[in-house]
Protein backbone atom coordinates (compact mmCIF):
# COMPACT_ATOMS: atom_id res chain seq x y z
CA UNK A 1 0.00 0.00 0.00
CA UNK A 2 1.35 3.39 -0.96
CA UNK A 3 1.75 5.44 2.16
CA UNK A 4 0.38 8.96 2.23
CA UNK A 5 2.98 11.63 2.80
CA UNK A 6 3.21 13.36 6.13
CA UNK A 7 1.09 16.42 6.71
CA UNK A 8 4.16 18.62 6.29
CA UNK A 9 4.89 17.31 2.81
CA UNK A 10 1.22 17.20 1.86
CA UNK A 11 0.60 20.80 2.93
CA UNK A 12 3.83 21.95 1.29
CA UNK A 13 2.95 20.21 -1.96
CA UNK A 14 -0.64 21.43 -1.93
CA UNK A 15 0.37 25.04 -1.34
CA UNK A 16 2.97 24.96 -4.12
CA UNK A 17 0.37 23.47 -6.44
CA UNK A 18 -2.07 26.22 -5.46
CA UNK A 19 0.60 28.87 -6.07
CA UNK A 20 1.10 27.53 -9.58
CA UNK A 21 -2.64 27.41 -10.23
CA UNK A 22 -2.89 31.08 -9.16
CA UNK A 23 0.00 32.43 -11.16
CA UNK A 24 -1.39 35.96 -11.09
CA UNK A 25 -1.08 36.22 -7.32
CA UNK A 26 2.46 34.93 -7.56
CA UNK A 27 3.51 37.30 -10.32
CA UNK A 28 1.90 40.45 -8.86
CA UNK A 29 4.65 41.23 -6.33
CA UNK A 30 7.33 40.51 -8.94
CA UNK A 31 5.74 42.91 -11.41
CA UNK A 32 5.47 45.52 -8.67
CA UNK A 33 9.16 45.03 -7.84
CA UNK A 34 10.14 45.33 -11.49
CA UNK A 35 8.03 48.40 -12.25
CA UNK A 36 8.90 50.27 -9.07
CA UNK A 37 12.63 49.76 -9.54
CA UNK A 38 12.61 50.63 -13.22
CA UNK A 39 10.80 53.89 -12.37
CA UNK A 40 13.60 55.05 -10.06
CA UNK A 41 16.23 55.90 -12.73
CA UNK A 42 13.51 57.71 -14.69
CA UNK A 43 12.52 59.79 -11.69
CA UNK A 44 15.94 60.41 -10.15
CA UNK A 45 17.82 60.76 -13.41
CA UNK A 46 20.52 58.52 -14.88
CA UNK A 47 23.37 59.99 -12.83
CA UNK A 48 25.46 56.95 -11.95
CA UNK A 49 26.88 58.27 -8.68
CA UNK A 50 23.45 59.06 -7.29
CA UNK A 51 22.02 55.71 -8.38
CA UNK A 52 24.87 53.73 -6.82
CA UNK A 53 24.34 55.58 -3.57
CA UNK A 54 20.62 54.90 -3.36
CA UNK A 55 20.50 51.46 -5.07
CA UNK A 56 20.96 49.24 -1.95
CA UNK A 57 18.27 51.05 -0.01
CA UNK A 58 15.83 51.22 -2.92
CA UNK A 59 16.24 47.55 -3.82
CA UNK A 60 15.68 46.49 -0.25
CA UNK A 61 12.72 48.79 0.42
CA UNK A 62 11.00 47.65 -2.75
CA UNK A 63 11.63 43.97 -1.97
CA UNK A 64 10.11 44.56 1.46
CA UNK A 65 7.03 46.27 0.01
CA UNK A 66 6.63 43.53 -2.59
CA UNK A 67 6.65 40.94 0.19
CA UNK A 68 4.01 42.91 2.10
CA UNK A 69 1.84 43.01 -1.01
CA UNK A 70 1.31 39.27 -1.10
CA UNK A 71 1.21 38.56 2.65
CA UNK A 72 -2.54 38.88 2.96
CA UNK A 73 -3.05 35.88 0.66
CA UNK A 74 -1.10 33.52 2.87
CA UNK A 75 -4.03 32.33 4.99
CA UNK A 76 -6.95 34.14 3.34
CA UNK A 77 -8.17 31.37 1.03
CA UNK A 78 -7.62 28.67 3.67
CA UNK A 79 -9.72 30.72 6.06
CA UNK A 80 -12.47 31.30 3.51
CA UNK A 81 -12.89 27.71 2.38
CA UNK A 82 -12.63 26.10 5.82
CA UNK A 83 -9.39 24.15 5.32
CA UNK A 84 -7.75 26.33 7.95
CA UNK A 85 -10.01 25.07 10.76
CA UNK A 86 -9.40 21.51 9.56
CA UNK A 87 -5.67 22.13 9.87
CA UNK A 88 -6.07 23.61 13.35
CA UNK A 89 -7.98 20.63 14.75
CA UNK A 90 -5.73 18.00 13.19
CA UNK A 91 -3.71 15.91 15.63
CA UNK A 92 -0.45 16.90 13.93
CA UNK A 93 1.88 19.55 15.36
CA UNK A 94 0.86 22.95 14.05
CA UNK A 95 4.45 24.16 14.13
CA UNK A 96 5.31 21.90 11.21
CA UNK A 97 2.20 22.70 9.16
CA UNK A 98 2.86 26.41 9.59
CA UNK A 99 6.46 25.90 8.54
CA UNK A 100 5.28 24.01 5.45
CA UNK A 101 2.90 26.80 4.50
CA UNK A 102 5.51 29.53 4.94
CA UNK A 103 8.14 27.52 3.08
CA UNK A 104 5.82 27.08 0.10
CA UNK A 105 4.88 30.75 0.25
CA UNK A 106 8.53 31.81 0.34
CA UNK A 107 9.41 29.57 -2.61
CA UNK A 108 6.59 31.17 -4.58
CA UNK A 109 7.26 34.82 -3.65
CA UNK A 110 10.53 35.43 -1.80
CA UNK A 111 12.80 33.25 -3.92
CA UNK A 112 11.68 34.74 -7.28
CA UNK A 113 12.21 38.23 -5.80
CA UNK A 114 15.74 37.28 -4.87
CA UNK A 115 16.41 35.74 -8.28
CA UNK A 116 15.16 38.86 -10.03
CA UNK A 117 17.16 41.30 -7.91
CA UNK A 118 20.51 41.15 -9.83
CA UNK A 119 18.72 42.21 -13.01
CA UNK A 120 17.23 45.19 -11.22
CA UNK A 121 20.60 45.87 -9.63
CA UNK A 122 21.98 46.34 -13.13
CA UNK A 123 19.25 48.88 -13.84
CA UNK A 124 20.39 50.89 -10.81
CA UNK A 125 24.04 50.48 -11.92
CA UNK A 126 24.93 48.55 -8.79
CA UNK A 127 28.64 47.58 -8.98
CA UNK A 128 29.15 43.91 -9.80
CA UNK A 129 30.90 43.31 -6.48
CA UNK A 130 27.61 43.90 -4.64
CA UNK A 131 25.55 41.24 -6.42
CA UNK A 132 26.58 38.42 -4.11
CA UNK A 133 25.72 40.57 -1.11
CA UNK A 134 22.39 41.55 -2.67
CA UNK A 135 21.36 37.97 -3.43
CA UNK A 136 22.53 36.43 -0.18
CA UNK A 137 21.02 39.18 1.97
CA UNK A 138 17.72 38.95 0.10
CA UNK A 139 17.78 35.15 0.30
CA UNK A 140 18.03 35.26 4.09
CA UNK A 141 15.96 38.42 4.45
CA UNK A 142 12.92 37.33 2.41
CA UNK A 143 12.82 34.03 4.31
CA UNK A 144 12.82 35.86 7.63
CA UNK A 145 10.24 38.34 6.34
CA UNK A 146 7.95 35.50 5.20
CA UNK A 147 8.12 33.88 8.62
CA UNK A 148 7.50 37.11 10.52
CA UNK A 149 4.87 38.26 8.04
CA UNK A 150 2.96 35.02 8.59
CA UNK A 151 2.30 36.12 12.18
CA UNK A 152 0.74 39.36 10.93
CA UNK A 153 -1.26 37.53 8.28
CA UNK A 154 -2.52 35.07 10.90
CA UNK A 155 -3.57 37.87 13.24
CA UNK A 156 -5.57 39.72 10.59
CA UNK A 157 -7.05 36.82 8.63
CA UNK A 158 -10.28 36.96 10.63
CA UNK A 159 -10.88 40.57 9.67
CA UNK A 160 -12.61 41.32 6.43
CA UNK A 161 -10.12 44.03 5.51
CA UNK A 162 -6.80 43.22 7.06
CA UNK A 163 -4.59 44.66 4.32
CA UNK A 164 -3.49 47.88 5.97
CA UNK A 165 -3.40 46.40 9.46
CA UNK A 166 -0.92 43.73 8.36
CA UNK A 167 1.48 46.44 7.21
CA UNK A 168 1.17 48.26 10.51
CA UNK A 169 1.80 45.12 12.54
CA UNK A 170 4.60 43.75 10.44
CA UNK A 171 6.48 46.90 9.35
CA UNK A 172 8.20 47.60 12.68
CA UNK A 173 9.38 43.99 12.80
CA UNK A 174 10.84 44.32 9.32
CA UNK A 175 12.94 47.37 10.22
CA UNK A 176 16.00 45.49 11.56
CA UNK A 177 15.99 43.21 8.51
CA UNK A 178 15.82 46.23 6.22
CA UNK A 179 18.64 48.05 8.01
CA UNK A 180 21.06 45.13 8.01
CA UNK A 181 20.07 43.95 4.52
CA UNK A 182 20.53 47.34 2.90
CA UNK A 183 23.73 47.98 4.80
CA UNK A 184 25.19 44.66 3.61
CA UNK A 185 24.59 45.68 0.01
CA UNK A 186 25.87 49.21 0.58
CA UNK A 187 29.08 47.95 2.19
CA UNK A 188 29.61 45.44 -0.60
CA UNK A 189 29.09 48.20 -3.19
CA UNK A 190 31.97 50.12 -1.60
CA UNK A 191 34.15 47.04 -1.56
CA UNK A 192 33.94 46.51 2.22
CA UNK A 193 33.24 43.17 3.89
CA UNK A 194 29.59 42.48 4.68
CA UNK A 195 29.74 39.24 6.68
CA UNK A 196 28.70 40.96 9.90
CA UNK A 197 25.37 42.07 8.42
CA UNK A 198 24.75 38.61 6.93
CA UNK A 199 25.46 37.05 10.32
CA UNK A 200 22.89 39.31 11.97
CA UNK A 201 20.36 38.51 9.26
CA UNK A 202 21.06 34.84 9.76
CA UNK A 203 20.50 35.21 13.49
CA UNK A 204 17.18 36.95 12.82
CA UNK A 205 16.20 34.14 10.46
CA UNK A 206 16.98 31.48 13.05
CA UNK A 207 15.00 33.34 15.70
CA UNK A 208 12.10 33.66 13.27
CA UNK A 209 12.31 29.97 12.34
CA UNK A 210 12.07 28.97 15.97
CA UNK A 211 9.45 31.41 17.19
CA UNK A 212 7.33 32.67 14.29
CA UNK A 213 5.51 29.40 13.47
CA UNK A 214 4.47 29.08 17.13
CA UNK A 215 3.18 32.64 17.18
CA UNK A 216 1.46 32.08 13.84
CA UNK A 217 -0.31 28.99 15.11
CA UNK A 218 -1.45 30.84 18.24
CA UNK A 219 -2.65 33.82 16.22
CA UNK A 220 -4.61 31.56 13.88
CA UNK A 221 -6.39 29.95 16.82
CA UNK A 222 -7.47 33.40 17.97
CA UNK A 223 -8.56 34.42 14.47
CA UNK A 224 -10.58 31.27 13.84
CA UNK A 225 -12.20 31.51 17.27
CA UNK A 226 -13.90 34.84 16.52
CA UNK B 1 -24.53 3.85 32.45
CA UNK B 2 -21.61 5.41 34.25
CA UNK B 3 -19.91 8.57 33.24
CA UNK B 4 -16.72 6.72 32.37
CA UNK B 5 -18.37 4.78 29.57
CA UNK B 6 -19.58 7.92 27.84
CA UNK B 7 -17.54 8.65 24.74
CA UNK B 8 -18.14 12.35 25.08
CA UNK B 9 -19.57 14.21 28.02
CA UNK B 10 -20.47 17.87 28.38
CA UNK B 11 -20.54 19.34 31.86
CA UNK B 12 -22.07 22.71 32.54
CA UNK B 13 -21.13 23.96 29.13
CA UNK B 14 -21.94 27.64 28.78
CA UNK B 15 -21.26 29.81 25.82
CA UNK B 16 -21.59 33.54 25.66
CA UNK B 17 -21.37 35.60 22.50
CA UNK B 18 -21.44 39.38 22.50
CA UNK B 19 -22.87 39.43 26.03
CA UNK B 20 -25.68 37.14 24.97
CA UNK B 21 -25.83 33.68 26.44
CA UNK B 22 -26.33 31.14 23.66
CA UNK B 23 -26.73 28.17 25.93
CA UNK B 24 -26.08 27.70 29.61
CA UNK B 25 -25.37 24.72 31.87
CA UNK B 26 -25.53 22.30 29.00
CA UNK B 27 -25.09 18.78 30.35
CA UNK B 28 -25.14 15.84 28.01
CA UNK B 29 -23.54 12.44 27.56
CA UNK B 30 -22.91 10.90 24.20
CA UNK B 31 -22.21 7.20 23.87
CA UNK B 32 -20.65 5.13 21.14
CA UNK B 33 -23.37 3.91 18.81
CA UNK B 34 -25.50 7.03 19.11
CA UNK B 35 -26.69 9.40 16.44
CA UNK B 36 -27.71 12.75 17.87
CA UNK B 37 -29.38 15.59 16.04
CA UNK B 38 -28.81 19.00 17.55
CA UNK B 39 -31.89 21.13 17.13
CA UNK B 40 -32.59 24.77 17.61
CA UNK B 41 -33.75 27.80 15.65
CA UNK B 42 -31.34 29.96 13.67
CA UNK B 43 -28.88 31.69 15.93
CA UNK B 44 -29.41 29.35 18.86
CA UNK B 45 -25.79 28.26 18.83
CA UNK B 46 -25.84 24.93 16.99
CA UNK B 47 -22.82 25.75 14.88
CA UNK B 48 -21.08 27.31 17.89
CA UNK B 49 -21.65 24.15 19.90
CA UNK B 50 -20.25 21.96 17.15
CA UNK B 51 -17.24 24.23 16.74
CA UNK B 52 -16.60 24.02 20.47
CA UNK B 53 -16.92 20.23 20.45
CA UNK B 54 -14.60 19.96 17.46
CA UNK B 55 -11.99 22.09 19.19
CA UNK B 56 -12.12 24.89 16.63
CA UNK B 57 -13.43 27.36 19.18
CA UNK B 58 -12.26 27.45 22.77
CA UNK B 59 -14.58 30.22 23.78
CA UNK B 60 -16.65 28.45 26.44
CA UNK B 61 -17.01 27.72 30.12
CA UNK B 62 -17.52 24.26 31.47
CA UNK B 63 -15.94 20.95 30.69
CA UNK B 64 -15.81 18.56 27.79
CA UNK B 65 -14.77 15.04 28.70
CA UNK B 66 -13.57 12.41 26.27
CA UNK B 67 -13.52 8.87 27.68
CA UNK B 68 -14.05 10.49 31.09
CA UNK B 69 -10.99 12.73 30.83
CA UNK B 70 -10.74 16.36 29.84
CA UNK B 71 -10.07 16.88 26.14
CA UNK B 72 -7.04 18.99 27.00
CA UNK B 73 -5.54 15.93 28.64
CA UNK B 74 -6.34 13.60 25.76
CA UNK B 75 -5.88 16.23 23.04
CA UNK B 76 -4.00 13.99 20.63
CA UNK B 77 -6.30 10.99 21.01
CA UNK B 78 -9.34 13.21 20.72
CA UNK B 79 -8.12 14.95 17.57
CA UNK B 80 -7.26 11.56 16.08
CA UNK B 81 -10.74 10.24 16.76
CA UNK B 82 -12.58 13.23 15.40
CA UNK B 83 -13.91 14.16 12.03
CA UNK B 84 -15.41 17.61 11.78
CA UNK B 85 -17.26 18.90 8.76
CA UNK B 86 -18.11 22.54 9.21
CA UNK B 87 -20.60 24.55 7.24
CA UNK B 88 -17.66 25.58 5.06
CA UNK B 89 -16.98 22.50 2.98
CA UNK B 90 -13.20 22.74 3.36
CA UNK B 91 -12.62 22.06 -0.31
CA UNK B 92 -10.05 24.01 -2.31
CA UNK B 93 -11.72 25.14 -5.50
CA UNK B 94 -8.63 25.30 -7.66
CA UNK B 95 -7.64 21.75 -6.80
CA UNK B 96 -9.27 18.61 -8.15
CA UNK B 97 -11.35 16.40 -5.84
CA UNK B 98 -8.55 13.84 -5.71
CA UNK B 99 -5.96 16.47 -4.76
CA UNK B 100 -8.28 17.74 -2.04
CA UNK B 101 -8.73 14.26 -0.62
CA UNK B 102 -5.00 13.58 -0.73
CA UNK B 103 -4.45 16.43 1.68
CA UNK B 104 -7.16 15.12 4.00
CA UNK B 105 -5.63 11.67 3.78
CA UNK B 106 -2.37 13.14 5.05
CA UNK B 107 -4.28 14.86 7.87
CA UNK B 108 -5.37 11.56 9.32
CA UNK B 109 -2.56 9.18 8.46
CA UNK B 110 -2.03 6.81 5.60
CA UNK B 111 -4.65 6.32 2.90
CA UNK B 112 -3.71 4.96 -0.51
CA UNK B 113 -4.83 6.67 -3.68
CA UNK B 114 -7.01 3.69 -4.69
CA UNK B 115 -9.01 4.18 -1.49
CA UNK B 116 -9.47 7.85 -2.27
CA UNK B 117 -10.68 7.05 -5.78
CA UNK B 118 -13.05 4.45 -4.37
CA UNK B 119 -14.33 7.03 -1.86
CA UNK B 120 -15.03 9.46 -4.66
CA UNK B 121 -16.87 6.75 -6.58
CA UNK B 122 -18.97 6.06 -3.47
CA UNK B 123 -20.24 9.63 -3.40
CA UNK B 124 -21.03 9.45 -7.13
CA UNK B 125 -18.08 11.53 -8.22
CA UNK B 126 -16.40 8.85 -10.35
CA UNK B 127 -15.19 10.54 -13.49
CA UNK B 128 -14.70 13.89 -11.74
CA UNK B 129 -11.39 13.00 -10.06
CA UNK B 130 -9.40 15.35 -12.23
CA UNK B 131 -11.92 18.13 -12.77
CA UNK B 132 -11.01 21.34 -10.93
CA UNK B 133 -13.50 21.86 -8.10
CA UNK B 134 -14.55 25.31 -9.32
CA UNK B 135 -16.26 23.53 -12.21
CA UNK B 136 -18.36 21.43 -9.84
CA UNK B 137 -21.82 22.33 -8.56
CA UNK B 138 -22.51 23.18 -4.91
CA UNK B 139 -23.90 19.69 -4.31
CA UNK B 140 -20.87 18.06 -5.89
CA UNK B 141 -18.55 20.19 -3.75
CA UNK B 142 -20.42 18.97 -0.69
CA UNK B 143 -19.95 15.41 -1.94
CA UNK B 144 -16.19 15.96 -2.21
CA UNK B 145 -16.18 16.95 1.46
CA UNK B 146 -18.44 13.99 2.34
CA UNK B 147 -16.08 11.58 0.60
CA UNK B 148 -13.90 12.04 3.68
CA UNK B 149 -16.49 10.10 5.68
CA UNK B 150 -15.89 7.04 3.50
CA UNK B 151 -12.20 6.59 4.28
CA UNK B 152 -12.21 8.15 7.73
CA UNK B 153 -11.21 6.04 10.71
CA UNK B 154 -12.45 8.60 13.22
CA UNK B 155 -15.00 7.48 15.79
CA UNK B 156 -16.70 10.81 16.43
CA UNK B 157 -18.30 12.52 13.48
CA UNK B 158 -19.35 16.12 13.99
CA UNK B 159 -21.29 17.33 10.98
CA UNK B 160 -22.70 20.81 10.57
CA UNK B 161 -25.55 20.88 8.07
CA UNK B 162 -24.13 18.04 5.97
CA UNK B 163 -27.31 17.72 3.93
CA UNK B 164 -27.07 21.22 2.43
CA UNK B 165 -27.20 21.25 -1.36
CA UNK B 166 -27.46 17.46 -1.66
CA UNK B 167 -30.05 15.89 -3.95
CA UNK B 168 -32.56 13.30 -2.73
CA UNK B 169 -30.42 10.26 -3.49
CA UNK B 170 -27.45 12.00 -1.92
CA UNK B 171 -29.42 12.61 1.26
CA UNK B 172 -30.53 8.97 1.49
CA UNK B 173 -26.97 7.83 0.87
CA UNK B 174 -25.60 10.08 3.58
CA UNK B 175 -28.30 9.00 6.03
CA UNK B 176 -27.38 5.37 5.42
CA UNK B 177 -23.72 6.16 5.93
CA UNK B 178 -24.44 7.90 9.24
CA UNK B 179 -26.64 5.01 10.43
CA UNK B 180 -23.93 2.52 9.47
CA UNK B 181 -21.35 4.53 11.37
CA UNK B 182 -23.47 4.65 14.50
CA UNK B 183 -24.19 0.93 14.25
CA UNK B 184 -20.50 0.21 13.91
CA UNK B 185 -19.93 1.87 17.28
CA UNK B 186 -19.28 5.41 16.18
CA UNK B 187 -20.87 8.61 17.40
CA UNK B 188 -22.64 11.00 15.05
CA UNK B 189 -23.47 14.55 16.07
CA UNK B 190 -25.32 16.37 13.36
CA UNK B 191 -27.26 19.56 12.84
CA UNK B 192 -29.84 19.84 10.13
CA UNK B 193 -32.97 21.79 9.44
CA UNK B 194 -34.58 18.94 7.60
CA UNK B 195 -35.97 15.77 9.11
CA UNK B 196 -33.45 13.00 9.32
CA UNK B 197 -34.76 9.48 8.90
CA UNK B 198 -32.87 7.50 11.48
CA UNK B 199 -34.31 4.56 13.36
CA UNK B 200 -32.80 5.62 16.68
CA UNK B 201 -32.15 9.29 16.32
CA UNK B 202 -31.74 11.23 19.52
CA UNK B 203 -32.46 14.89 19.84
CA UNK B 204 -30.59 17.55 21.74
CA UNK B 205 -32.63 20.72 21.67
CA UNK B 206 -30.55 23.77 22.39
CA UNK B 207 -33.64 25.76 23.24
CA UNK B 208 -33.90 23.73 26.44
CA UNK B 209 -30.59 25.21 27.48
CA UNK B 210 -31.26 28.78 26.53
CA UNK B 211 -30.88 31.29 29.31
CA UNK B 212 -33.24 30.90 32.32
CA UNK B 213 -34.15 27.40 31.33
CA UNK B 214 -33.03 24.42 33.35
CA UNK B 215 -35.40 21.69 32.23
CA UNK B 216 -34.90 19.36 29.34
CA UNK B 217 -32.09 17.18 28.15
CA UNK B 218 -31.45 14.32 25.82
CA UNK B 219 -34.68 12.74 24.65
CA UNK B 220 -35.65 10.13 22.15
CA UNK B 221 -37.07 11.48 18.92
Amino acid sequence: MAKSPSLFTATFRRDLLLAFRHKGEMINPLVFFLIAISMIPLGVGPDKDVLIRIAPGILWVMALLATLLSLDNLFRSDFDDGTLEQLLISPHPLYLSMLAKVLAYWLATGLPLMLMSPLLGVMLSLPSGAFIALCSSLLIGTAAMSLIGAVGAALTVGLRKGGLLISLIVMPLYVPILIFGASAVADAAQGNPFTMQLAVLGAILIMALLLAPIATAGALRVSVNG
Amino acid sequence: MTAASALLELRNLTCERDERILFARLNARFYAGQAVQILGPNGSGKTTLLRILAGVSRDYQGEILFHGKSIAELAWEFANDLLYLGHLPGVKKSLTPLENLRWYAALQGAVADEHLLASLAQVNLAGYEDTPCYQLSAGQLRRVALARLVFSKAKIWILDEPFTALDKSGITQLENRLIAHAEAGGLVLVTSHQDIHFPQLQILNLQDFAENSTVGGLSHG
